[in-house]
């Protein structure tokens, strides 16, 4: 019985190492830089999440979602001001990154969006945040959580 | 069989664009109207709303008037623009350094049903001291807003959960309470400052 579920365990393993060799068309190439959170009050307001997403590899990447223990929606955002001074804020949709390029999400901007918080955001922490690419691939980050006024990774 | 069939079409039809008109009206004149651009907000000395600050005491327009006041609409559950304006404002401030002490600085809330005064000064709290938060029925809140021209609108997110569009812009008033100028939404620090200084030594005759 133990030998037998160690065989059929076998294919398993293998195609799971399959995944995470660099058989994916672009995202192991994705480095993500500067990421940083601010403490939340709380966990019925949503977090928000800042990084820069840098492609560079030599195939264009697409962004398609997130995931994360310490939130049950985490969404990509956008921030818009029109030009009556009006804010609003919208899912952004998958985000394809060229070879070369970066993708910014800073303040106002796009943000990803952590709705639904299932803890504490609180300062001097991190989280685990992953990226997951249209190839299959994800990329994971340690996202440090900073105070609620921090306007940046460095302030 | 075939005639039916269109009629019923056909008033489906007529159905979802009276719909589309009901909606097209609520986004051209009702109340999801945007202001038009170049709407000025009136002098303080104008405007009529009751508020609470987050410290409990009642507070309307006239307790603005005789210091220099900057404005601002957000609403605390806002996890992007109304954090990062705050800090913004407050890293002008603190640019300010001693000056800071002779304004007004107050967020007014948007969304009252749930920035209660607690959340307020929970929320304020975090920023810098200067900055004041107001809030109150949902009514006045309006009458706030329509005083400073300012807009706002509760949109559904997903998950039953609802977010704020809101007007961004910082409002700078001199100490007679008329508008000086308006800071844009992510407007570099280096043109912030100089205005709010502006604001701070105005010549009252001259504003307009
Ligand atoms: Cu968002």
């Amino acid at each position: 019985m133990t030998k037998l579920s160690y065989i059929n365990g076998l294919p398993l393993v293998l195609l799971l190492s399959g995944m995470s060799s660099p058989a994916f068309a672009g995202s192991e190439d994705v480095v993500v830089e500067n990421a940083w959170s601010r403490a939340s009050i709380g966990v019925n307001r949503p977090g928000a999440v800042y990084m820069t997403v840098r492609n560079t590899g030599e195939y264009a990447v697409t962004l398609t979602g997130l995931a994360t223990p310490l939130a049950m929606m985490p969404e990509i955002h956008e921030s818009k001001t029109n030009s009556n001074g009006v804010s609003s804020m919208a899912p952004a949709g998958e985000i394809t990154i060229e070879p070369g390029q970066s993708v910014a999400l800073e303040p106002g901007g796009l943000h990803a969006m952590l709705m639904m918080l299932q803890n504490l955001m609180i300062e001097g922490e991190t989280f685990p945040l992953t990226l997951t690419f249209s190839d299959g691939g994800e990329v994971a980050v340690e996202v440090p959580i900073l105070g609620i006024a921090a306007r940046g990774p460095e302030s | 069989m075939q005639r039916r069939h269109v009629v019923q079409y056909g008033a489906a039809g007529v159905g979802a664009v009276a719909l589309m008109l009901g909606v097209g009206w609520w986004r051209a004149d009702g109340p999801g109207a945007p202001k038009p651009a170049g709407q000025r907000p009136l002098p303080l000395s104008a405007m009529d709303f009751r508020l609470t600050d987050h410290e409990g005491n009642e507070v309307g327009p006239e307790t603005l008037i005789g210091r220099p006041t900057m404005v601002f609409f957000g609403f605390t559950y806002c996890p992007d623009v109304c954090p990062t304006t705050l800090s913004d404002i407050s890293g002008w401030l603190e640019d300010l350094g001693d000056e800071a002490a002779q304004m007004n600085v107050v967020f007014i809330t948007v969304d009252p049903e749930r920035d209660t005064v607690e959340a307020m000064a929970e929320y304020v709290g975090y920023f810098h001291p200067a900055i004041r938060g107001w809030t109150g029925p949902a009514n006045q809140v309006a009458r706030a807003a329509e005083g400073f021209r300012a807009s706002y609108e509760r949109v559904p997110t997903k998950g039953g959960d609802y977010t704020m569009n809101h007007t961004a812009s910082v409002f700078l008033f001199d100490a007679k309470g008329e508008l000086v100028t308006m800071i844009d939404y992510h407007e570099p620090r280096e043109f912030a400052v100089p205005k709010i200084r502006r604001a701070l030594t105005e010549d009252v005759e001259g504003a307009t």
